[in-house]
């Protein structure tokens, strides 16, 4: 029987193979009685586990400490220090003795006692980090219990891990010639699963609340990564549907590879430049590969995430250092921190807000905590001379709290001087346009400014009104909506009549679709994920701006948006049209 | 027996790296050695698992405790590695 669950879309792709349960979940522990004569082949049984356990995370250390870093791998001799503990080993051996019971049933009992004591710790990262003691317990019952041993050390190909959760021990041991996917329960866009999918570039669900109950090892698997869905034991006809779309994005995304040289200049010979959003430095190497020039957005919030203290001026200089040289001769563009006080709450001792997203967050958190700020403009200064480095606001409401994020950024640039150190004089200072209120403003925000880029995610969501999260509102979140493109319009014309370049940094610069409207409408930049920069510059040399433009004054007279899908609809046709044509 | 109290200084607590370092050294002595947080009981100071039970978070005051054999001298040690954070930069 074929059944579907949608979660959240957290990296790209479609993969087909066989599901494969990891930790916990997986595991019916059976109790049962061993004889007084059997006691010692189960203690024997006991440490053989504890020995292949010892041995699995001393290989993993070995290989972290390789091709991570000995930094990285310090955490797997806490690993081994669990595997030693008389609170976890004797306690067995006694309890084993005591309850003349098997090895699973009472490491498990044992276990979720210690678990229930660290979760009640206080404090919430000590709490998080003993969470890790979980995945050597995980370890041990499968080396009990020889139900992953079977799956994966056999010849099976194209496994699909489906877990709780993936902690950084499981995926740093994976096979990965042999993993084709991923899909968990809990987690978002940003968790270390999604993360890793991403740079491994295999598919990703995450967020499915309850695949690992609805899921067994065995199962055959379609994971549609781009649209966030899991289709378990599919029939002959959807399997087979899959494996063509799979095929197709396969040769589609060899030939756009092939591409990656080429720029993006239109028939009529006007060019675009085409960038990428990154996330994280290592990133770059993906940019470049899929022909990026240069990085449009440098998101700097993982700076900021998964950890209790907040990062030094050095570790950041060293992360912008990193992606600046490795992005030339292009530029990249750093976005200052977008985060809520939410995820500060201990650090900052701001209190919990009922609207977080009307809240304080992103500049509004800068400049009420102006050292956070100064710290992070700090060093992005200190790494301009470096690289091309340009610097961007989120969330400016008007040009006043522009020129107060301004002001910051001078008196920073003062202090760097008087200490006589180096930075660019240059550098291009601009804002993100993704409030109805500066969208409206531009004229005034552009001649303070050196560049805009549009944000549409959050520009359609405060436009709208809309939170997208929220299924039950997510149909008003429309980016084809008059009113989204009218402040686009009037962001871009304010812009130009300033002599200032306008870019776009959103979800919709990377649909292929709104590419020739977009382009039209006089943008001068397009910055997406790395892997939709080579289809955006294939659809940009099938088109000519004349065209372009008038298709945008076409779709500006629009008034529903129903209209305006027609319109971008009957281009569409009217191009094929004309390559039937032109063919002839 | 003798103790020592002392404070955790470094960042992020006695967490789970911290804790294996505190083990590395105290299974360098043959004395037992325990930890205790006040107004808990004492733990096993061999133990990770006894350590993470301990929640032991930046700003605790914790008293070491050793007991048998070079006692003092591990008492010594010990106290001087929670007080240069375990080796950890803040």
């Amino acid at each position: 029987m074929e059944s579907r669950y949608q979660g959240i879309a957290a990296s790209p792709g479609i993969t087909i193979g066989t599901a494969y349960l990891v930790g916990f979940p997986e595991f019916q522990i059976r109790k049962y009685r061993i004889t007084e004569g059997g006691i010692n082949k189960e203690l024997d049984r006991w440490q053989a586990a504890v020995d292949a356990t010892r041995h699995e995370i001393e290989n993993i250390k070995r290989r972290v400490a390789q091709e991570v870093g000995f930094k990285e791998a310090e955490i797997f001799n806490a690993y081994l220090h669990v595997l030693q503990d008389p609170l976890l080993v004797q306690a067995t051996m006694e309890q084993i003795r005591a309850q003349r019971c098997n090895a699973e049933y009472v490491l498990q009992e044992i276990a979720s006692g210690l678990g229930r004591q660290f979760t009640e710790a206080k404090d919430e990262y000590l709490r998080e980090r003993a969470s890790d003691i979980n995945d050597v317990v995980a370890r041990l019952l499968r080396n009990l219990t020889g139900q992953a041993k079977r799956l994966l050390t056999g010849a099976e190909h194209d496994i699909i891990m489906i877990a709780k959760d993936l902690a950084p021990a499981q995926t740093a041991s994976m096979r990965r010639e042999r993993v084709v996917g991923f899909a968990t329960d809990i987690g978002g866009k940003t968790s270390h699963a999604a993360i890793m999918a991403r740079s491994l570039e295999i598919p990703a669900v995450v967020g499915l609340k309850n695949i690992t109950d609805m899921v067994e090892t065995g199962d055959t698997l379609i994971v549609d990564g781009s649209a966030g869905l899991v289709i378990v034991n599919a029939d002959t006809r959807i399997l087979t549907q899959y494996r063509q779309a799979q095929q197709r994005n396969l040769q589609a995304s060899r030939k756009l590879r092939k591409l990656k040289g080429i720029t993006a200049v239109s028939r009529d010979g006007y060019r675009l430049n085409v960038a990428a959003n990154i996330e994280f430095p290592e990133d770059v190497r993906k940019a470049r590969k899929y022909g990026a020039e240069g990085v449009g957005l440098f998101r700097t919030e993982f700076l900021y995430m998964n950890r209790r203290d907040l990062p030094s001026e050095d570790e950041q200089f060293e992360a912008y250092c990193q992606v600046a040289r490795q992005s030339l001769p292009y530029s990249t563009i750093i976005r200052t921190m977008d985060l809520g006080g939410d995820k500060f709450l201990s650090r900052l001792g701001t209190s919990a807000e009922t609207n977080p997203f009307l809240g304080l967050r992103a500049i509004r958190l800068c400049l009420t905590y102006i050292e956070l700020f100064k710290t992070q403009l700090r060093a992005i200064l200190r790494a301009s001379q470096f690289g091309k480095i340009k610097i961007m606001f989120p969330l400016i409401s008007d040009v006043e709290e522009l020129r107060q994020a301004k002001a910051v950024l001078n008196e920073v640039r003062q202090e760097l001087s008087r200490r006589r150190i180096a930075f660019d004089k240059h550098m291009e200072t601009g804002l993100m346009i993704e409030l109805p209120s500066a969208a409206l403003t531009a004229d005034v925000l552009a001649r303070e400014a050196d560049f805009f880029s549009i944000g549409t995610n959050d520009l359609i969501q405060y436009t709208m009104a809309v939170d997208r999260i929220n299924e039950k509102v997510a149909y008003l979140y429309n980016p084809l909506h008059p009113a989204i493109l009218r402040l686009i319009k009037k962001t871009i014309e304010a812009g130009h009549n300033e002599r200032i370049w306008v870019g776009i940094c959103g979800e919709m610069a990377a649909d292929p679709q709104l590419t020739a409207l977009l382009f039209g409408m006089g943008l001068d930049e397009f910055s997406t994920e790395p892997s939709f920069v080579p289809q955006i510059k294939k659809v940009i040399r099938e088109i000519h701006l004349a065209r372009s433009r008038e298709l945008a004054e076409e779709v500006l007279a629009c008034a529903t948006t129903k209209e305006i899908e027609n319109c971008l609809q009957n281009q569409i046709q009217d191009k094929e049209g004309c390559d039937e044509k032109a063919v002839k | 027996m003798v103790e020592q109290e002392v404070t955790i200084e470094n960042k992020l607590g006695l967490h789970l790296r911290a804790a294996a370092v505190f083990i590395e050294t105290a299974n360098k002595f043959p004395c037992q050695v325990f930890l205790r947080k006040a107004g808990q009981e004492k733990i096993n100071a061999k133990s990770i698992m006894g350590i993470m039970t301990l929640g032991a978070a930046c700003g605790s005051r914790v008293t070491v405790l050793t007991d048998g054999e070079n006692e003092i001298e591990a008492l010594e040690k010990l106290a001087a590695l929670i007080r240069n954070r375990f080796g950890e930069k803040e």
